[in-house]
């Protein structure tokens, strides 16, 4: 094949292929260019930059909804039951399936509520807007690549573009000491396991000779079934679990947790509310995406076969007990928390330990069991679906809060009821959805999450782990309700402190908008066959 | 069935209205536009609501009462499901939304109606935040009738839940001195309970199939298999009656499945059964109740004794036997013992008491515990030749037992709540010749109390007896213990009345507080009397409902136990079962 050729048909592939499939992405990149042109050109410094990025998502969220359209084929209940296929793009770089489809569609859909959340709460100013959704529309491109990554450096460079404007996200608030402390914190502690992330992504690419995630499973099935090669197969191990290290910084799991509570406390509301949803939709994802690429092949038979069984028990155990050591450490710590942000920051921790839980059960039935993964995939479709309203509904809360009392701290906001019995009821119905309680959406998330594991159990697929996963998980739903409701219980027993000065500040606009969000929690617990439907195309993608 | 013929189910609006027209009024209550300075209005919708769905269960319960039998109404007599209301809800996992009452949820649905109406109307006192406290019972009142008439595993669990937060509220925000300590406990312990049983629900839920069962039995339950189902693949369903065919079929899927050396049905049983326990409570989970019932306002403890200890009840008989019967027949003495221990433990700590409140709490774990006696006496064995009759005594004694008890006990706490609101004490040993000042209302408290006593001619007497007496054939010793249980009961409700209502004078502080009860106090106690009194006279009214239903459940479990539970009392050893943890990777 002479260069002429490969060009033309590296051009092709580009132009008739990939780029169609990558249009919200196109979308974003394009936003970013322009909210940059406004506060460069003078001609248009008049425009707001906050509207110039809804109106870019908006088309970005079209184009994500159109593509997962196109692959439900109008969401009928029988339609989703068969593969939606994949399609390789770029080279083999991006892989778009449904899974990619219903993360950028979900990340586009919460980049539309934000940055709405951003403009009624009020910060980023107006002077600090461009920055603002610069970093904030950057950091969501890198997040779809997460989500669409199929080869290592791809994958990396994916994390790194997610993170980096997330830790100047951080510091955002320029004159607090706090957050410039998150932001130097954030940004030491993520360099550091991209470091070793990278330190692992070589490794495996030196034993297996190449990055591209389908290729590496062959040659990874091969490696570890013939089994001969005891040196390759322990490098392979390390490799894997420094990969999974980066992975587990983005997704804030037990031990790479650290920098969550930190970053969350001293960051806005704001920043808080994007690196807990966003962040972690688009870690879920590529950790799904990582270890079903790695541990399975269609078309792989005999010591392939059994040597990717091999690799897949090893990804259920890594993810297992990393999940419930998360999932206990998360709702124990959430403890002795007095401050709300930190308190959600703990929280999001937890809620790392059951997303994984429902990783591990996925991967548990990988292969042998596609109906039962599919469910699983779905479960955590909707999981993440159901998350955006939850976690966007407490930090706008918090938001609101912090702009009418001045403070985040949890006593600060002692009788509450009194004064704003709304925004009480919308943070009861948030956070009793945290805990998992029915009617609330987090209830039909928590019930999902759990299924998989009980299916995985009667399949008898990893039965012992997934025994004592489902025994962690109920255990720390009841260890949870204690720090959820003891907000409420300050909320609502306590008496309101003699000395509360409350800002006075419109009510009508954060009202409608907690409300906004607030509501779909309560839809979503008991109508929730519609996002069910739409999360069973991402679960697709599993077969 | 297609939606448009779905929507013609005669019972689908009444049973709807019942159960979700306390929570719509209460979402309207909620609403900014009603101040929080109308409170007398408040109270009145509120009132008004609880007696148009007391109204309307009675309408279904008692047709002849209303002149006009319709086909959404209670054929008495009759066993099996009635008024079965079922529309797809989320079909992806074949949960529905079904309703249907038979002779064991409807007295318990008229129950709850009816003891609603009276807290609503004991809520009269309440002062502080009324529109909350409004909003909040009518969520509970929704919560409750929903668990009565579910007939889906995962409705029951939703209504199960809602139960939860407003109860924590109520108790934590009206309560007394130690409510937010009271409401926490409660609130966990119940959580607790249900998460275990979420983890049951999973677990029947993944080993059904809907396949195993015959057309006919699939027609019984009310169940079909989906058009849209996946050939080659298990039908999973939360439907009860058709897990109950399920878990009875000889070849019962929960049975089979093993989950660490113990089969599922065990496993679900006992899961199940601590959730429901919590709820009843027995001793030793019953820690929470006295704290609930000493912090709660009087209304809400109404609510709790008369209504929420029920639930556990109902729940064991609906739910753990017929779903789970192997596992019912190996521990139907863990069931009785738990029982009888709650029934002597709670007697002994009842008299051990001070505070008057705390006292009739621990009468309801006492009580209760011949609930769980009648429930678990499963005599139907070889030895009596597979005779139902004793189990089904015990069985309808412990329905009987139940809502008697759903009467006195809310009349004992109503009628601590007079004393309290007027001298705002309940030290027992502070009060005395309460009969001199209030002869109208010692006279009521005084039947109410010979009512939870279980004198014969009140209400608290037929479940006792007949609980004890089918304990007889069960275990001699259980039956005795439970016997003598009745003198320690007699002994902490006559020296509370002694020490309460008799002696020369009132000993405690505020004694010219001491008014005759209102003309709203008598409207709540004297039905409460006169129902003791009438289900001690005439209990036929209560067994006319709930007999039918009982006695074909336990000829069904009778059944069973003869044809296929032999093997579960001898259970064979070896065999590896189709999954099992060894076959685990």
């Amino acid at each position: 094949m002479d260069l002429g050729t490969l060009l033309t048909s590296s051009l092709t592939d580009t132009l008739d292929v990939s780029l169609p499939h990558f249009r919200p992405e196109l979308a974003l990149a394009g936003t970013i260019v322009l909210v940059l042109m406004c506060r460069m050109l003078p001609v248009l410094r008049w425009l707001d930059s906050g509207l110039v990025a809804i109106g870019g998502v908006g088309f970005a969220l079209w184009y994500a909804w159109a593509d997962l359209r196109g692959l439900a084929g109008g969401f009928a209940m029988d339609a989703v039951a068969s593969s939606t296929g994949s399609m390789e793009l770029f080279g083999g770089l991006l892989v778009y399936d449904a899974l990619t489809a219903y993360i950028r569609f979900l990340l586009c859909g919460f980049l539309v509520l934000y940055i709405v959340f951003t403009k009624v709460s009020g910060i980023p100013d107006r002077e600090d807007g461009a920055d603002f959704y610069t970093l904030v529309l950057g950091a969501s491109l890198g997040m779809c690549l997460m989500a669409s990554a199929n080869h290592l450096l791809m994958l990396f460079m994916a994390v790194e573009m997610a993170s980096v404007p997330s830790y100047a996200l951080a510091g955002l608030l320029k004159g607090r000491k706090a957050s410039s402390e998150a932001a130097l914190k954030y940004a030491v502690y993520g360099a550091g396991a991209a470091g070793v992330m990278l330190y692992g992504i070589s490794l495996l690419a030196g034993v297996l000779g190449t990055c591209h995630l389908p290729s590496m499973a062959a040659e990874l099935g091969r490696i570890v079934g013939e089994g001969a090669d005891t040196g390759s197969i322990s490098v392979l191990a390390l490799g894997g679990l420094m990969l999974t290290a980066g992975l587990a910084f983005k997704l804030s799991a037990v031990p790479f947790h650290f920098w969550c509570p930190d970053v969350f406390e001293g960051a806005a509301a704001e920043v808080g509310a994007f690196l807990s949803v966003a962040s972690k939709a688009a870690a879920v994802a590529l950790a799904v995406r990582v270890a079903f690429s790695l541990g399975w092949l269609a078309d792989a038979t005999g010591p392939t076969a059994a040597g990717l069984a091999d690799v897949r028990h090893f990804t259920v155990y890594v993810v297992g007990v990393m999940a419930a050591v998360t999932c206990t450490l998360g709702n124990l710590a959430a403890y002795g928390q007095t401050n709300m942000k930190r308190l959600l920051a703990y929280s999001t921790i937890a809620h790392a330990g059951y997303l994984m839980m429902g990783v591990a059960a996925a991967v548990a039935m990988l292969g042998d069991d596609p109906t039962g993964c599919r469910m699983a995939v779905t479960a955590l479709a909707f999981y993440l679906g159901t998350y955006v309203f939850m976690n966007l509904g407490a930090f706008a809360i918090v938001a609101v809060l912090r702009n009418r009392l001045r403070s985040e701290e949890i006593a600060s906001y002692a009788g509450l009821v009194r004064s704003s019995p709304g925004l009480v009821v919308a943070a009861a119905a948030v956070l009793v959805s945290l805990i998992g309680l029915p009617p609330l959406a987090g209830f039909v998330s928590k019930f999902l999450v759990f299924s998989a594991i009980v299916d995985a159990i009667s399949k008898g697929a990893e039965r012992p782990l997934m025994l004592a996963l489902l025994v962690v998980g109920g255990v720390n739903t009841v260890v949870s309700l204690f720090y959820y409701l003891n907000v409420l219980k300050v909320m609502t027993f306590d008496p309101p402190p003699d000395d509360r000065v409350a800002v006075a500040s419109p009510v009508w606009l954060p009202g409608a908008l907690v409300t906004a969000v607030v509501v779909p929690v309560v839809v979503l617990g008991i109508f929730w066959s519609g996002l069910y439907a739409v999360a069973q195309v991402a679960g697709t993608f599993a077969s | 069935m297609n939606p448009a013929d779905a929507l013609t189910q005669p019972a689908l609006w009444p049973l709807t209205t019942i159960v979700f027209l306390p929570a719509l009024v209460a979402a309207v209550l909620a609403l900014p536009i009603i101040s929080k300075a109308r409170e007398e209005l408040i109270r009145w919708v509120a009132l008004a609501t609880t007696v148009v769905v007391f109204v309307l269960s009675l309408w279904m319960a008692w047709p002849t009462l209303f002149g006009s039998v319709g086909p959404a109404q209670f054929e008495m007599g009759k066993a099996g499901m009635q008024g079965v209301v079922s529309l797809p809800w989320i079909p992806a996992f074949g949960i529905e939304y079904f309703l249907g009452v038979d002779g064991i949820s409807m007295p318990l649905v008229v129950l709850t109606t009816f003891l609603s109406v009276l807290a609503c109307a004991a809520s009269w006192p309440i002062t502080k935040h009324v529109k909350a406290y409004h909003v909040l019972f009518l969520l509970l009142e929704t919560g409750m009738l929903g668990v009565f008439v579910s007939l889906d595993f995962f409705l029951f669990y939703v209504f199960w839940e809602v139960m939860l937060l407003p109860m924590y509220f109520l108790i934590g925000i009206w309560g007394g001195p130690r409510r937010e300590y009271a409401a926490i406990k409660f609130f966990l312990y119940t959580l607790l309970g249900s998460v275990l049983m979420l983890i049951a629900v999973l677990m029947l839920y993944f080993t059904s199939d809907l396949r195993m069962l015959s057309p006919e039995q699939l027609a019984a339950a009310y169940a079909t298999i989906p058009a849209t189902a996946v050939a080659g693949q298990p039908v999973h369903t939360f439907n009860l009656l058709a897990l109950a065919e399920l878990g009875q079929l000889p070849a019962s899927p929960f049975a089979a499945a093993q989950v660490w050396g113990m089969s599922l049905e065990v496993w679900a049983f006992l899961l199940l059964l601590i959730g429901f326990v919590i709820k009843v409570p027995v001793v030793p989970v019953h820690t929470w109740l006295p704290d609930a019932h000493v912090e709660a306002p009087t209304p809400i403890s109404m609510i709790l004794a008369g209504v929420l200890l029920k639930l556990g009840g109902y729940g064991i008989l609906r739910i753990c036997y017929p779903i789970c019967p192997g596992a019912g027949l190996s521990l139907a003495w863990l069931v009785c013992g738990l029982g009888v221990v709650s029934m002597v433990y709670g007697a002994f700590a009842a008299l051990a008491q001070k505070d008057f409140k705390r006292m009739v709490a621990y009468s309801s774990v006492s009580h209760m515990g011949y609930v769980m006696l009648g429930l678990g006496v499963w005599s139907a064995v070889a030895g009596t030749g597979f005779n139902p009759d004793y189990w089904a005594q015990g069985v309808n004694g412990a329905m009987f037992q139940m809502l008697a008890h759903g009467i006195s006990s809310a009349g004992m706490f109503f009628m601590v709540g007079v004393l309290y609101d007027r001298v705002h004490h309940r030290n027992l040993e502070e009060f005395g010749g309460i009969f001199a000042r209030m002869p109208v209302y010692s006279g009521l408290a005084i039947a109410v109390f010979f009512a939870g006593l279980g004198l014969p001619g009140l209400c608290g007497f037929i479940g006792e007896v007949l609980v004890t007496l089918s304990a007889w054939n069960y275990s001699r010793s259980l039956a005795v213990v439970s016997a003598f249980t009745v003198i320690l009961t007699a002994a902490y409700i006559l020296w509370a009345i002694q020490r309460v209502y008799l002696g020369p004078e009132y000993k405690g502080p505020h004694g010219d507080h001491l008014t005759p009860m209102t003309g709203r106090e008598l409207a709540i106690a004297t039905p409460l009397v006169f129902l003791a009194i009438l289900f001690g006279v005439a209990p036929q009214l209560i067994f006319n409902y709930v007999t039918p239903t009982v006695n074909a459940q336990v000829q069904t479990l009778a059944e069973w136990t003869r044809d296929v539970g032999g093997r579960v009392a001898e259970p064979v050893a070896g065999g590896p079962s189709p999954v099992d943890v060894t076959a685990a990777r």
